[in-house]
């Protein structure tokens, strides 16, 4: 039987939700303050930020120095780029694993899951080399293969879970009416997989567009994204927090609207298979 | 704007009919003041060359990471790096950099500043040019100085700004008597005290490259910075770097900071600085063993080796760090705002000696001595590093062992004993031993 809540006990898990929802959004919040302060007013205490004057100063001074859309448009082709790649690699290994699983697809799942492990740092030589000699330094083209080669492990993990969900005997019906391996996979298993597709590639997204270190390292001028535009505002000696706080928000912005316009999808996709 | 515009393009064209190969740069730099600046005035250089200019701008630790290994595999993303006086002997050891000894004779090479020209060369070999330079000194509020009924010397000891901090510091309205660098990083906390203790008599090495680290000058150094601090600095000084003490100066909360000559510019900027029309100058602190503790660094521009634009190149070098761009942003912007410490001529100009920090900038840096920078006799050249491949991993480690100290994780004596042994055994371990 249900256990009854009483209204008082519904006010305070409200409240405690949004105290914990707040204390998790504040930095971005205060990010968001501070690209509306003057570079001065900035560095204040907290309430004082907050009473000193609003301005776009920030935003204009960061436009007018730096290719925002340049830099904007370099962030989608690799995160949707990488992310869609990743899923035409994960979506028949995840089914293999899922349906036609071998005696060692548990060691392969844990060993692709430990490659997520290792510092990337210590494979940047070597990944460098190897651009260099294939010219693809300062390439989206590049980017797009490791991004995409990095989140690959979470993509079929993700994918694997999800296709576990659905029953086999579907598939094997499908079969015995004589579907093809390529139709079974396109016809009936991805449309039934969809919300976890979906979640996986909205997931994969936003890990690709956040991802720092592979975009800083392998960027010059061409194909840097916004991780790389942030970067620019950065100074250990210099105080230019509006500045970066106003870039943050221009980088930031577009996938967090992206999130919110789908985060019932997302929920919905991450918990698929959760509860029974 | 349009005008602007049509005379860039009509300057490219002519290049183009003339037969000129006009270039794009891309451009590795640090996102600072002077840099940012120069960004804004790329068009003077396009006017007058053709070449067009791509930038990389990037975080100081970011640039450091992503040019050194462009440099090492000779990848050639980058025409130009912006680099410090750490990594250019080292880079032009390895024959890493393009030598700079054909710039043409209207740029005057012997008007730069010989002590940059000195930590930028390899055997006499320049190697990158100085787009600014910088040492470090002391910035103190004269109103708190007034109030504590004391005066700063032109060249005050240790001790005196021991006693004056703890005679300016009033807890009661947060002003801390002194503010100095304890954030862990061998550009953060440890060139501070690493700068510190070459005035205490303190150096990193004796001349067979052992760790110093178990001597008498190193535990003065730590114990009267630890003390100094205690008394007098701000709560959680363990993790200030540059910009934190920056902030609280320019919020009014400290007497007295002892950093980078570059920061006179923001906390005398009445745009920025609550304090800007209170702030004197004097040269870092010594204790009489004939070292002062301030240090000495550059930001020069240099091109790598596997560049394939090197021409255009040099032009931007010359254009960027010649008396003329000087001119172009004293125009600008004025004087105040121009690139300082890399020449010469800057200081015998009459205008420039206007500016209040200007004297003070030029003696500090004169005072470093990047070939002779500890009491006692190094193998090492540097004045807050060592010019060696392995000192930044190893400094940084230190700074970590030191930053435990500031926040009362451990003793001197342990953080001392247990750089000694890092330190060694990294040297050992490079080959030095």
């Amino acid at each position: 039987m249900a256990r009854a809540v009483t209204p008082r006990r519904k006010a305070v898990n409200t409240a405690i939700s949004w105290a914990i929802g707040l204390l998790i959004f504040f930095p971005i919040i205060w990010v968001f303050v501070l690209s509306f302060k003057a570079e001065g007013d900035a560095i204040k205490a907290p309430l004082e930020v907050l009473s000193s004057p609003w301005t776009l100063e920030s935003y204009s001074i960061v436009q007018e120095r730096s290719d925002y859309f340049k830099h904007f448009w370099n962030s989608v082709i690799l995160s949707v780029g990488s992310t869609f790649l990743g899923l035409l690699v994960a979506v028949p290994a995840a089914w293999a694993m899922a349906f036609v699983p071998g005696k060692r697809t548990k060691d392969v799942l844990m060993w692709m899951l430990s490659t997520k492990m290792l510092p990337a740092v210590g494979v940047l030589y070597p990944i460098y080399l190897l651009f260099i000699q294939l010219g693809l330094l300062d390439s989206r083209l590049g980017l797009v293969v490791v991004l995409m080669l990095i989140n690959l492990p979470i993509i079929i993990w993700m994918l694997y879970t999800y296709f576990r969900e659905i029953p086999g005997e579907i598939l094997e019906a499908a079969r015995m009416d004589g579907a093809t391996l390529r139709s079974e996979i396109l016809y009936i298993l991805t449309p039934m997989a969809v919300p976890g597709i979906a979640s996986t590639l909205l997931l994969n997204i936003i890990l690709a567009w956040n991802e720092a270190f592979w975009t800083l390292n392998l960027t010059a001028a061409n194909a840097a994204p916004l991780t790389a535009f942030i970067a620019s505002y950065s100074s250990p000696e210099g105080l230019f927090y509006a500045k970066l706080s106003a870039a943050s928000v221009m980088a930031i912005a577009p996938i967090l609207i992206m999130g919110w316009f789908s985060q019932k999808q997302l929920v919905r996709g991450l918990t698929f298979g959760a509860v029974k | 704007m349009k005008l602007k515009s049509l005379l860039l393009g009509a300057t490219v064209l002519a290049g183009a009919a003339f037969g000129v190969n006009a270039e794009t740069l891309t451009i590795a730099t640090v996102n600072n003041g002077d840099m940012i600046r120069m960004q804004g005035l790329t068009d003077d250089f396009t006017t007058k060359t053709g070449h067009t200019v791509e930038w990389v701008t990037l975080e100081e630790n970011v640039l450091r990471q992503r040019v050194t290994t462009d440099i090492s595999t000779k990848g050639g993303a980058f025409d130009i790096m912006t680099i410090g006086m750490y990594e250019t002997p080292i880079w032009g050891k390895n024959g890493w950099l393009v030598p700079l000894n054909d710039l043409s004779a209207e740029y005057n090479v012997d008007d730069i500043l010989p002590a940059m020209r000195g930590g930028l060369s390899v055997d006499g070999t320049l190697y990158a040019a100085p787009f600014y330079g910088e040492s470090s000194m002391i910035m103190y509020r004269t109103d708190l100085m007034e109030k504590a009924g004391l005066q700063m010397p032109e060249a005050p000891t240790w001790e005196f700004i021991r006693k004056a901090a703890a005679a300016m510091t009033d807890r009661d309205n947060e002003i801390n008597g002194i503010c100095l660098r304890g954030k862990a990083g061998w550009g953060e906390g440890g060139a501070f005290i690493t700068a510190m203790s070459n005035s205490f008599g303190a150096r990193w090495f004796d001349e067979e490259w052992n760790a110093q680290f178990d001597t008498k000058p190193w535990a003065d150094t730590l114990n009267f910075f630890v003390g100094m601090m205690n008394e007098s600095g701000p709560a959680g000084f363990a993790t200030n770097g540059f910009n934190e003490n920056l902030s609280l100066f320019q919020q009014g909360k400290c007497g007295m900071w002892i950093d980078a000559t570059v920061a006179a510019s923001f906390v005398t900027n009445p745009n920025d600085s609550t304090v800007a029309d209170k702030v004197g100058f004097a040269l870092a602190p010594d204790n009489g063993l004939g070292k002062r503790s301030n240090w000495l660094w550059a930001w020069a521009l240099a091109i790598p080796a596997g560049s394939q634009k090197i021409d255009a190149a040099k032009q931007f070098i010359e254009w960027a760090t010649s008396n003329g761009y000087i001119e172009l942003v004293a125009s600008k912007e004025g004087w105040a705002n121009v690139p300082p410490g890399a020449r010469i001529s800057l200081y015998e100009n009459p205008n420039y000696k206007d500016v209040p920090f200007a004297k003070m900038t030029l003696d500090s840096i004169l005072s470093a001595d990047p070939n002779n920078p500890t009491v006692d006799p190094v193998p090492y050249v540097g004045v807050q590093f060592a010019a060696i491949p392995e000192f930044a991993g190893i400094a940084t480690e230190v700074s970590q062992e030191f930053s435990a100290v500031y926040a009362g994780q451990q003793t001197v004596e342990e953080a001392l004993a247990k750089a000694q042994a890092l330190t060694n055994d990294a040297m050992e371990a490079a080959g030095y031993k």
